[in-house]
């Protein structure tokens, strides 16, 4: 397979069919560039974690092809192992070991020499330090959750897949754990992560692929993506009992409005980045129902980009739009 | 996998050993008593007869036996229980997560059994010393059949871990498999005294040889030739270390 060194993760035409004859991914690519911090999306069930846990050698794949860092993952098994952290999205635990044993024995399965500097550094940024002697019987959720993530960065891998890893949260920690985070991916970790905090995921992530039914629907740096697929809307207000005329949706037409009771929302274009057709919008609007009492542009969030992608049944046409 | 990972093996190995050694009660103390147990019950049951085609008393007879029982059993117990919690607790993703290969995860759990086993029977051994005149015929087989007996009862307990989705199919084994195989393996009697039929249908068990080999180890007779028992042993240790070999590799029931 093509093995470019930008990248430090690339999958290519990943299948899995489940033995129940389900198939949760579909043709599956991705290309995670060396030093991103890299947002995998899709709704539940979407073919998420069965792409990680392919990666982390849990699920077989049916069929494709997955390098990291130019060595094929599907049989330069162990190499590819030590050179990447996963934390799974279920949290489990063996019961029978206290939080600093638990990193001690992981070391050791991957085949480092003891570093109890690092594991406590570890157990200090992940704020588990009281616990460390503890059972992990004993930890709370988001004490186990932040366990695994350190159990998944106590090898120092280049490549920490993180799936889910602030489900049951707090928001406090949530923060604290994404600083830590973003100054791993600063100091060179490359990061891939799930998460259903998509505002998170557009504040933290330079990249995005969004999948749903086990195929890609989107794919591209989160800039792009927010500039080129998120909408901008004009919203004008006219209060109650405003109404919209057939022919007054013939004539915005080009603005594909939609009316309530109380005004009307046009989608803006871009024609430059940084620039739209408000004007052109909004004396449209003005010449058909006159001056409204209340007018403004709401910008479309991550969410809402995901909501449409995942939601429309036009997905070929997203895809098309893909480069 | 090319690369090997002594180290991550010997973690395994150590991990699996803490394994029980934090909970000698129910590990090795409570095996200790209850093969005691046995030997008290059937000691005074049986009396100080002699056991028939055998020049031995009974008590001489029916310690190696036990003791080779008991080794089996904690072998089994040793791999299949941990493989069958990590099912059940889904922990068993750490160790395919982990870069290491099936002959060091599998090597890493039967060396694990092994020495468990050799514990509890050095425990009941000491435990048993002042009740009896213990006799060592020959130190060699008794240390060969105890090391294979226990790799081929602890690869059976990672092949049936591996097998059973959750603790009642370990159950099942446990009570439909070993505990028959074990309690009519010549343990409690030498098969001289079964009619001829059932004679021959021990020479199928394979912890009969287990059992009747170490025997010989210890008293130097025995209810079959030793030398055919070897054979059967070894042969039966090899295959079953292949089989989990070639299990853990293909992540038999492990992986989707």
């Amino acid at each position: 397979m093509g093995q470019d060194t930008r990248f430090a993760l690339q999958v290519q035409n990943l299948h899995k069919v489940y033995s129940n004859g389900k198939s949760a991914l579909d043709g599956v690519n991705l290309n995670v560039p060396k030093g991103a911090f890299y947002a995998l999306l899709g709704p539940n069930g979407a073919g998420k974690s069965t792409l990680i846990n392919i990666l982390a050698d849990i699920v077989r794949p049916t069929a494709g092809s997955a390098s990291l860092l130019g060595h094929d993952v599907f049989h330069d098994k162990a190499w590819c192992k030590r050179h990447m952290g996963v934390v799974p999205q279920e949290i489990a635990l063996d019961p029978f070991f206290t939080p600093r044993e638990v990193l001690a024995i992981t070391s050791g399965l991957f085949g480092c020499k003891p570093d109890n500097a690092w594991i406590d550094e570890l157990l200090g940024r992940l704020e588990l330090s009281e616990h460390a002697n503890r059972n992990a019987r004993q930890l709370s959720g988001g004490m186990r959750r932040r366990l695994l993530v350190a159990q998944a960065l106590v090898h120092k891998p280049p490549l920490v897949i993180l799936d889910e890893p602030t489900a049951g949260v707090d928001v406090e920690l949530r923060r604290r754990l994404w600083d830590f985070m973003r100054e791993l991916n600063a100091a060179g970790t490359t990061i891939l992560l799930t998460t259903h905090y998509l505002e998170e995921a557009e504040e933290l992530c330079d990249y995005v692929t969004i999948i749903d039914q086990g195929r890609v629907v989107a794919d591209r740096p989160m800039r792009e993506l927010m500039r080129d697929v998120a909408g901008r809307y004009l919203w004008l207000r006219y209060g109650e009992g405003f109404t919209m005329s057939d022919e007054d949706a013939r004539a915005l037409v080009d603005f594909q409005p939609r009316a309530s009771d109380r005004g009307v929302c046009l989608t803006l274009r871009h024609g430059k980045p940084d620039e739209t057709n408000f004007h052109e919008a909004y004396q449209a609007a003005v010449s058909r129902f006159g001056a409204p009492v209340d007018a403004g542009v709401r910008q479309e969030d991550l969410e809402d980009v995901f909501i449409r992608l995942t939601h429309d049944d036009t997905n070929d046409k997203q895809q098309g739009d893909r480069t | 996998m090319k690369p090997v990972n002594p180290r991550g093996a010997w973690t395994l190995f150590l991990r699996e050993t803490r394994r029980f050694m934090t909970v000698k009660m129910q590990t090795i103390v409570a095996p200790a008593l209850t093969a005691i147990l046995y030997l008290l019950v059937f000691r005074y049951a049986m009396g100080a007869r002699s056991v028939p085609g055998l020049d031995v008393d009974y008590f001489s007879f029916l310690i190696p036996g036990l003791v080779m029982m008991s080794m089996l059993q904690n072998a089994f117990a040793n791999t299949s229980s941990s493989i069958i919690v990590g099912k059940v607790m889904n922990v068993h993703i750490y160790l395919l997560m982990a870069p290491l290969s099936a002959i060091e995860v599998v090597g890493a759990f039967l060396a694990a059994a092994v020495v468990r086993a050799l514990t509890v029977a050095t425990v009941l051994l000491l435990v048993l010393a002042p009740f009896t005149a213990l006799t060592f015929a020959h130190f060699g087989l008794i240390l060969l059949y105890g090391v294979c007996g226990s790799i081929l009862m602890g690869g059976f307990g990672l092949i049936a871990g591996m097998w059973s989705d959750k603790f009642d199919d370990m159950a099942l084994i446990n009570n439909f498999v070993i505990m028959p195989l074990t309690f009519l393996s010549g343990v409690f009697y030498s098969v001289k005294q079964l009619p001829p039929f059932w004679q021959q249908v021990n020479h199928f068990n394979p912890f009969f040889y287990l059992i009747d080999g170490f025997r010989y180890g210890f008293l130097g007779v025995g209810d079959t030739n030793p030398f055919t028992a070897m054979w059967v042993v070894s042969g039966a240790t090899f295959v079953c270390m292949a089989a989990c070999w070639g299990l853990w590799r293909i992540g038999w029931r492990l992986k989707e």
